[in-house]
């Protein structure tokens, strides 16, 4: 049994760039934040999901299965079944696509999907060296031992670990995220200018989406204890210029790489939520939904080069559909690096690239801009890997909508090597 | 948590041992050498120890002595706590004769439980207050079940501990931390009272059975009376602490008006080293005290709250609130109902103030000692909505907008579209008229006044004000809503100023007329808490706010028909310069380090206190002749729970009753031939 499946609604807070201390919200707190209103708005009661799935990569401890504590926070009622999931940058899409199957299988009518995370959280962790050292002194019985044990400290097990610096590494080739955009660039010949001016048209879109209210549906203020209003995203750079972007040193790998912090995206905290609801519950709420969920797809390939997993999942998407390159009437392509974006589409356009790899006889054709990450992206607004999945399928309703578009796919590359794509229909 | 699992398991499950079956006031259970009397009192949810209890305990005792146990162990078999107190209603009966041989009585049968040969355990969950504390201290252990609390209330009731817990409680804690829970009225919650040496276990209710037998068989250590108890021992020691105790408490209860804290201060320094002393002393001073006006009065304060919990009852059926406006008013309402466990939504049109709400709120579960968790419930709860998503949501929507006519039907206009059926809408305005607003309201049978008084969290009344069509069944919901947030609802019709604000103006009004004649504003202030106010006239007007007193002034005098004083130029010249009180930082006062506490030797012209007082005392008969309260003791409990009219004086009806009508009104009568008619004594006062 397949029924039809809906995106009725959703909501996400602003995205606020991390300031190199921990930010005001938990993944739970942002969850939260943007959930309460997205759930105030909607026409109904809110226990009567049959489900709640939250993507989220880095859980803090104490917030073990974030989508039950949110749930929970969110006063769906104690009989909420919720379950987290984690597959890195796909994590929020991977709620949206758990949902959508049960729904379309028939064993659920509603269910809040979204994606969280708060970058800005990630913890220190300790050297395993050090936590050695603390195992011998804790099972150290005598004062002698003790003694020995403690002497046994070398200063540098005291050096903390940046946790955020090991989950952006790959732990197969040991190569950051960033580098995996190094060497794309150097694959499809991506040079730093053609980088940056992606980047910068990047800022410029979000800014101009901004100041049109057009996130004004999708972005729900967030507020501190502190007093501190966040309406809009805090990353977005609306003066970018080329100037500017040529200033920074390659963050992966100088002196002689391309990829900046400039042309990557940003480390950002939020959280984004859609409501997905099967024919039934629609028509039983009285709900105008924003989009069908048509189809989803999951590929993988080598780490190295995850930046290309929009490719290698959307394309056989498309064509599952019937759809060809100029069907695609919008696309979201999560921008984790600018780079990788402009991979991507150099591979698309690659008749030798879509034989080999995709098994096309041609080329897949070429993604005009004008209908690709038409309001910014990760670079602008940045990157809550857990959350970016949510919000690029939730955007690209958003913009169909405006825009009158009838199919869209949203995509993302995925550390590790995978990539992951959604099919939406106007409706 | 209200689903079905611990629906069917219970909220608790408690520990009676085998006292299972159901007696009064004493259920009585023996197994394994162990006999548990559980009170429970007949006909009640809570556990008062009246005469008939500490009888009952007598019987009980006798038998105990001749077949003793191992162990003894006394609990409530109540779910709500082990005993609130005393029997207040039977204070009134206590003749001062008879009083303090019923209480060498009561004090004879905990005198017999102490002194029983066997280990005597007092297990506590919820409240143990008053005689019910001092029950607890007649054992020789306590057991706290986690959220017990001790305290004892008697000071707020004109009275100190009369059951033995002034010579217990310093015997076995601190003596100075002992006097400061007696003095101040507090409770110690269970952390507390285990740091204190209150309670000698702290456990769950799960393990109180593994508590007692922990006990019994000597595993539980506790401390002896420390160096510093042993010091009070000496007369000297205790001379000074109680003069400087006699200090602080002079600041807060000055003696002339609350004669027990100093009295039981007395009792201390003169008894401190001798418990049998002591004794005798508090059941002499108990005695007395009872007969005192000032306890009376306070009992009679307690019964008016009483009265006003009763309007209070039934079902709000309020689970949705929605505030439109996150100003001081809307957002601390907010923050109390998401603190009293209501979903709120607050609404703004600018995200700025409601940041600032959402920051308040996080205080005052601060203020209010809440959890870390308790506190991150609180704030999930109160939603800042600058869209009004909570609009259609809300079972009661609450408006604190600014008292602007104009501005108020506009945001009812648009609330009528959005807000669903059957939805109450209550104003929050403290000086327009409700039946000119209902008219804009979208339904005007849903819609009446909910009076909040400034600030939320510290003031308990609430004025329930109806008009001409308010539906009373919406004006029963509102009430019982504020008993939902823990605050005293007053039923009031629609009238200038209401009830509350009719009555408090004129005296706020006459205080800025005395400043334009040359009296200072710290000799008006003096003058009005020598009577017992908490605060003068000119300091509550700058706490209210000028320019909401001006705004309330305004509205009052063309309104009513009685003068009311001329509206003072220097009160506009604040206002306009934007000196609008405490919230500003400067009013009349300097409020930047705090609340003044103005005191002056001066005490003003001879007038000064009737000039001030008898104003408001005369409003009160207008609002009674009128019905816009429905009986004096109600006017008296608005009075005093809005205002902190001198609760020693039971509120400003009792004090006309108690210094007599013809008095009250020839002073007016005097009052209005020097100063003009604004005094001009009501029609009321002649009807007696």
């Amino acid at each position: 049994m397949t029924r039809p499946v809906y995106l009725v609604d959703g909501a996400r807070t602003p995205f606020l760039k991390a300031e190199g201390k921990p930010g005001p919200f938990t993944p739970v707190d942002l969850a939260v934040q943007c959930g309460r209103p997205l759930l105030a708005r909607q026409p109904f009661d809110r226990h009567i999901f049959d489900l709640v799935i939250l993507g989220c990569v880095n859980v803090i401890a104490d917030e073990m299965n974030p989508a039950r504590v949110a749930a929970l926070r969110l006063g769906m009622g104690e009989e909420m079944v919720a379950f987290t999931v984690q597959t890195n940058c796909g994590s929020g899409m991977q709620s949206i696509d758990t949902a959508f199957r049960y729904i379309q299988d028939g064993t659920h009518e509603m269910i809040l999907a979204g994606g969280t995370e708060a970058l800005s959280h990630a913890p220190l962790v300790l050297r395993q060296e050090a936590v050695e050292w603390m195992g011998a002194l804790r099972a150290a019985k005598s004062p002698m031992q003790r003694a020995k044990a403690a002497a046994g400290i070398k200063p540098h097990y005291l050096k903390p670990v940046v946790g955020l610096e090991r989950g952006l590494t790959d732990p197969i080739t040991e190569l950051n995220m960033g580098q995996t955009a190094e060497v794309l660039a150097h694959r499809f010949d991506i040079d730093r200018k053609t980088a940056d001016a992606y980047a910068m048209e990047s800022h410029h879109r979000l800014a101009h989406a901004q100041s049109e209210g057009w996130l004004n549906d999708e972005v729900m203020p967030a507020f501190d204890r502190d007093g501190a209003a966040y309406d809009h995203d805090t990353g977005v750079r609306p003066d970018s210029d080329m100037a500017g972007l040529a200033k920074p040193k390659p963050a992966f790998e100088p002196p002689f790489g391309k990829v900046t912090a400039g042309n990557a995206s940003q480390i950002t905290d939020g959280a984004s939520w859609v409501i997905v609801a099967s024919e039934e519950a629609v028509e039983a709420h009285g709900l105008t939904p924003m989009a069908r969920i048509v189809d989803s797809e999951w590929a993988a390939l080598d780490p190295s080069v995850m930046g290309l997993g929009p490719v290698l999942c959307s394309t056989p998407l498309a064509q599952r559909n019937g759809l060809g390159v100029a069907d695609v009437d919008l696309w979201e392509l999560n921008e984790a690096f600018a780079a990788q974006v402009l991979s991507c589409l150099a591979a698309w356009q690659d008749a030798d690239f879509c034989r080999d790899v995709l098994g096309l006889e041609e080329a897949f054709g070429q993604i005009d801009r004008d209908d690709l990450n038409v309001d910014g992206g990760a670079i602008s607004l940045g990157h809550p890997v857990g959350t970016s999945g949510n919000r690029i399928v939730l955007h690209l309703a958003n913009a169909m909508q405006r825009r009158g578009d009838v199919k869209g796919i949203a995509t993302e590359c995925i550390g590790g090597g995978l990539g992951g794509a959604m099919l939406l229909e106007a409706t | 948590m209200t689903g079905p699992v611990l629906e069917h398991l219970g909220e608790m499950k408690m520990e009676l041992g085998p006292a299972h079956e159901t007696a009064h006031p004493w259920r009585r259970g023996e197994a394994d050498g162990i006999v548990w009397l559980a009170l429970d009192c007949e006909g009640t949810g809570t556990n008062t120890v009246s005469e008939a209890v500490i009888a009952a305990l007598e019987t009980e005792l006798e038998a105990l002595e001749q077949d003793t146990p191992r162990a003894l162990v006394i609990r409530s078999a109540k779910e709500n706590g082990f005993a609130a107190g005393a029997d207040i209603d039977s204070f009134a009966d206590l003749s001062d004769a008879g009083a303090a041989e019923l209480l060498r009585r009561g004090h004879a049968v905990l005198d017999r439980l102490t002194a029983l040969g066997c280990p005597t355990v007092a297990v506590v969950h919820g409240a143990a207050l008053g005689a019910g504390f001092e029950l607890a201290l007649a054992c020789d252990w306590r057991i706290a079940v986690d959220g017990a609390s001790f305290g004892f209330p008697e000071v707020n009731l004109g009275l100190h501990p009369g059951l033995g817990g002034t010579f217990r409680l310093t015997g076995l804690i601190d003596p100075l931390e002992a006097m400061t829970l007696m003095l101040t009225g507090k409770t110690a919650h269970t952390g507390k009272a285990k740091s204190l040496g209150i309670a000698d276990v702290v456990t769950e209710e799960r393990h109180v059975r593994a508590a007692i037998d922990a006990i019994i068989d000597g595993k539980v250590d506790r401390d002896g009376p420390g160096l510093k108890a042993r010091a009070f021992q000496v007369d000297q020691a205790r001379r000074l602490a109680a003069q400087r105790m006699h200090r602080e408490t002079e600041k807060k209860a000055p003696q002339e008006h609350y004669p027990a804290p100093h009295a039981l201060i007395d009792i201390w320094e003169e008894h401190g080293d001798d418990p049998d002393k002591m004794q005798s002393a508090e059941i002499e001073s108990f005695a007395h005290l009872l007969g005192t006006d000032t306890s009376r009065n306070l009992r009679r304060v307690f019964f008016l709250r009483q009265g006003l919990k009763e309007n209070a009852k039934g079902k709000d059926g309020i689970h949705y609130v929605h505030v439109i406006g996150a100003g001081e008013m809307g957002a601390e309402i907010a923050a109390w109902a998401a603190i009293r466990g209501k979903r709120v939504t607050l609404g703004d049109v600018d995200l700025k103030p409601l940041g600032k709400a959402v920051k308040a709120a996080s205080a005052l579960c601060k203020d209010t000692h809440l959890s870390a968790v308790e506190t991150r419930d609180v704030l999930d709860r109160l939603m800042p909505d600058p869209n009004g998503y909570g609009l259609k949501n809300a079972d009661l929507v609450i408006e604190a907008a600014p008292e602007d006519p104009d501005l108020k039907e506009k945001i009812y206009a648009d609330a009528g579209e959005r807000m669903k059926k059957g939805a109450i809408l209550a104003s929050n305005t403290s000086s327009l008229r409700l039946a000119d607003l209902a008219k804009g309201a979208p339904d005007p049978s849903c819609f009446a006044g909910l009076h909040f008084f400034n600030p939320v969290s510290k003031m308990q009344l609430v004025e329930v004000v109806r008009h001409d069509s308010t539906d009373p069944d919406v004006a029963e919901r509102l009430s019982a809503f504020c008993g939902t947030l823990d605050r005293l609802p007053v039923p009031v019709s629609d009238y200038p100023g209401f009830l509350v604000n009719r009555a408090l103006t004129p005296y706020l009004m006459e205080a800025m007329v005395l400043i334009d004649e040359g009296v200072s504003q710290e000799v008006i202030d003096t003058a009005a808490m020598r009577f017992g106010m908490p605060m003068g006239p000119v300091a509550l007007a700058d706490q209210v706010g000028l320019d909401i007193c001006l705004h309330v002034a305004e509205s009052l005098k063309g309104a009513l028909d009685k003068p009311m004083p001329e509206i003072s130029p220097r009160l506009r010249g604040k206002v306009e310069a934007g000196q609008t009180g405490k919230k500003a930082g400067q009013g009349f006062y300097d409020w930047s380090k705090g609340t003044p506490r103005p005191d002056s030797e001066d005490s003003g012209p001879g007038d000064l206190t009737d000039r001030l007082i008898l104003p408001m005392l005369d409003a009160c008969m207008e609002c009674l002749r009128k019905n816009v309260a429905r009986n004096a003791d109600e006017v008296d409990g608005a009075m005093i729970f809005a205002t902190g009219f001198a609760p020693f004086r039971g509120g400003p009806m009792h004090y006309a009753e108690a210094r007599g009508h013809d008095d009250i009104r020839t002073a007016l009568q005097a009052l209005a031939d020097r100063h003009g008619d604004r005094f001009a004594p009501d029609p009321g006062w002649t009807d007696d």
